[in-house]
C-alpha cells in the first residue's frame, strides 16, 4: 500500500544546528532524509514508521571532502558521485571508489550518500567493508557535541547501531597510510549494474618490505551481504599474518573465510552460494598477494 | 519556499522546469514524479517501479540524473530541473529523439524518457562516449524491449550527429 502524503510531514531546515536541535527536542520523532533512495523506497511501499522528517540534503556541513595530511574526511552527506569522482579518494582509497561505482546506477549514484548508506545498515551495503577494511571511524554529532569512534564498533547487530536518537553522523574518517597495499575489491550479483551484493569483498594486504613472495605483513578482509551486519574475517587475518603465500595457504584460507560467515538463503542468493563464492573470493585475493600475482596496485606511487 | 503556518499542510514551492518558472501548493513528502504530472500536467516522464531500480522516472535536476519517484517534493525546491517535454523544440525533435526513433531504440515507450534524459546527461558529460560509457551511463535505466542494442546504437548515432550537424 502506497503511503499518502498528507500524513507526512518534511522540512528542510537548511542548517545542521536546526536539524540537531530538532532531534535533541524531540528524541526519536524526527527521521533524517537525504538523498531519499532508502526512505524513498520505504515510503513508497507503507513501510515508513516516522512520520516527520527532516531534510539533510545538501546540508553544507555534511557537504565536503576534506583532505588533511593523515586523513580523509568525507562529510556524511557526500554522495556516491562524488565519491567516485575525488581523484584523491580514487588513488588512496580505491576500494571505496570502487564501491561508489557500484552502488545502483547513476541516478542513485547522484542521490545516495555515504552516511545514509551507513545508518541504513543493510548487510548488503557496498560501502561498507571498504569502511571496515579501512579501519573508518565516524564522527558523530549532536548538541552536546561530537564524539568519535570506529567504524567497527559501529553496527551491532542487523539494523542496529551505535547512534543515539538526537545524533547524526557528520563525517566518515579515513587513514592516508594505504599506499604499497593490494587493494582487491569485488562484488557478485545478479547483473552488472543495479543489483544488490550476493556477496561483496574489500580487501586489503601488504607483504613485509614489499617483496614479491615475501611474507604477509598487515591483511584485512571484510565481506558484506553473509552476516547481520558487514564483518571482518578477524581470526582469518591473525592467522595469515607472517605467512607467505602457497597453494596450501591459499586452500586454509578458503575454508576458514567459508566457515566464519554466517550467511542466509533469501530472494537474492543462498546460504551455500555466498559460503563458495565467500570462500573463492578469499581465496583469489590471497593469490594475489602471493608470488604469482599478476599485478600489485600502488596507489601512491 | 514557504511553509504555512501549520507544517503539516501543504507548501507553496518554485522552482524551474524546461526553462519555465513554476510554482506549485503540494504536501511536501509528494513525490516529484506526481507533481510532475498531477500539477504540472507533464506526464511524459514515466512510471515503472516506484522505487528507484528502473530509471523510468528519470529526470535532470540541477543538471544531475535523478529517479523522480524517490525525491521528496521539497527537496526539489528552487531547483532547475529538465524532463522530456523539454528536449523537441516545437515539433523539431532533438538529436537523441530522432536517434531513438531511426534505430529502433524505441519499443513500448516506457523506459524511453528516462532513456533519453540518461542519455542527455551522458553526452553532456561525454560528447563521444564509448560503448562501454554508454553502458554504464544507461546502467541504472532498464528495458524490457530492445534488448539494448538498438538504445546502445541511437545514443552513438546522437553523439556523432551532436558533433557533426548535418
Amino acid at each position: 500500500m502506497r503511503s499518502t502524503p498528507s500524513d507526512y510531514e518534511l522540512i528542510a531546515p537548511g542548517k545542521l544546528q536546526t536539524v540537531m536541535s530538532l532531534l535533541a527536542e524531540e528524541p526519536g520523532k524526527w527521521l533524517p532524509i537525504a538523498g531519499g533512495t532508502d526512505v524513498m523506497v520505504q515510503y513508497a511501499a507503507g513501510k515508513l514508521p516516522a512520520r516527520k522528517l527532516v531534510s539533510i540534503w545538501n546540508l553544507p556541513e555534511l557537504r565536503s571532502i576534506e583532505i588533511l595530511p593523515d586523513e580523509i574526511r568525507i562529510g556524511a552527506g557526500c554522495t556516491y558521485t562524488e565519491l567516485r569522482e575525488h581523484d584523491v579518494i580514487s588513488r588512496e582509497l580505491p576500494l571505496l571508489a570502487s564501491a561508489a561505482q557500484w552502488t545502483g546506477g547513476i541516478a542513485n549514484q547522484n542521490r545516495g550518500t555515504l552516511g545514509g548508506n551507513i545508518v541504513n545498515a543493510s548487510p548488503a551495503a557496498d560501502s561498507l567493508p571498504a569502511l571496515l577494511a579501512y579501519e573508518a571511524e565516524l564522527i558523530l554529532v549532536s548538541v552536546r557535541g561530537e564524539r568519535r569512534l570506529p567504524y567497527l564498533a559501529f553496527h551491532t547487530g542487523y539494523k542496529k547501531m551505535q547512534l543515539a536518537p538526537d545524533e547524526l553522523i557528520r563525517a566518515i574518517c579515513l587513514r592516508r597510510t594505504f599506499s604499497g597495499y593490494l587493494h582487491y575489491a569485488r562484488k557478485v550479483g545478479a547483473r552488472n549494474a543495479q543489483a544488490i551484493s550476493k556477496v561483496c569483498v574489500a580487501a586489503l594486504g601488504r607483504l613485509r618490505d614489499g617483496a614479491i613472495g615475501g611474507a604477509i605483513e598487515d591483511v584485512r578482509i571484510a565481506l558484506g551481504s553473509v552476516a547481520p551486519v558487514p564483518i571482518r574475517l578477524t581470526e582469518l587475518e591473525r592467522m595469515l599474518k607472517g605467512q607467505s603465500v602457497d597453494p596450501d595457504l591459499v586452500r586454509l584460507a578458503k575454508r576458514m573465510a567459508a566457515a566464519a560467515i554466517h550467511p542466509i538463503d533469501d530472494i537474492r542468493s543462498t546460504a551455500k552460494y555466498r559460503a563458495a563464492v565467500a570462500g573463492n573470493l578469499v581465496a583469489e585475493f590471497i593469490e594475489q598477494l602471493g608470488p604469482n600475482c599478476v599485478k600489485m596496485e600502488r596507489p601512491h606511487e | 519556499m514557504t511553509h504555512s503556518s501549520e507544517n503539516r499542510g501543504k507548501c507553496e514551492l518554485s522552482f524551474t522546469v524546461n526553462d519555465k518558472p513554476e510554482t506549485v501548493r503540494v504536501y511536501p513528502m509528494e513525490r516529484l514524479l506526481d507533481v510532475l504530472h498531477h500539477e504540472l500536467g507533464l506526464t511524459g516522464t514515466k512510471e515503472g517501479c516506484g522505487e528507484g531500480e528502473c530509471g523510468s522516472c528519470s529526470v535532470l535536476m540541477n543538471g544531475q540524473l535523478v529517479n523522480s519517484c524517490l525525491v521528496p517534493a521539497l527537496q526539489a525546491a528552487g531547483a532547475n530541473l529538465a524532463t522530456i517535454e523539454g528536449l523537441a523544440d516545437g515539433l523539431q525533435l532533438n538529436a537523441l529523439q530522432t536517434a531513438f526513433l531511426e534505430c529502433g531504440g524505441a519499443q513500448c515507450g516506457i523506459c524511453t524518457p528516462g532513456m533519453i534524459l540518461a542519455s542527455c546527461r551522458l553526452l553532456n558529460k561525454k560528447p563521444d562516449p564509448t560503448l562501454e560509457d554508454i553502458r554504464e551511463g544507461l546502467s541504472g535505466n532498464l528495458c524490457r524491449c530492445t534488448g539494448y542494442m538498438q538504445i546502445f546504437d541511437a545514443v552513438t548515432q546522437a553523439a556523432r550527429s551532436r558533433r557533426n550537424p548535418a
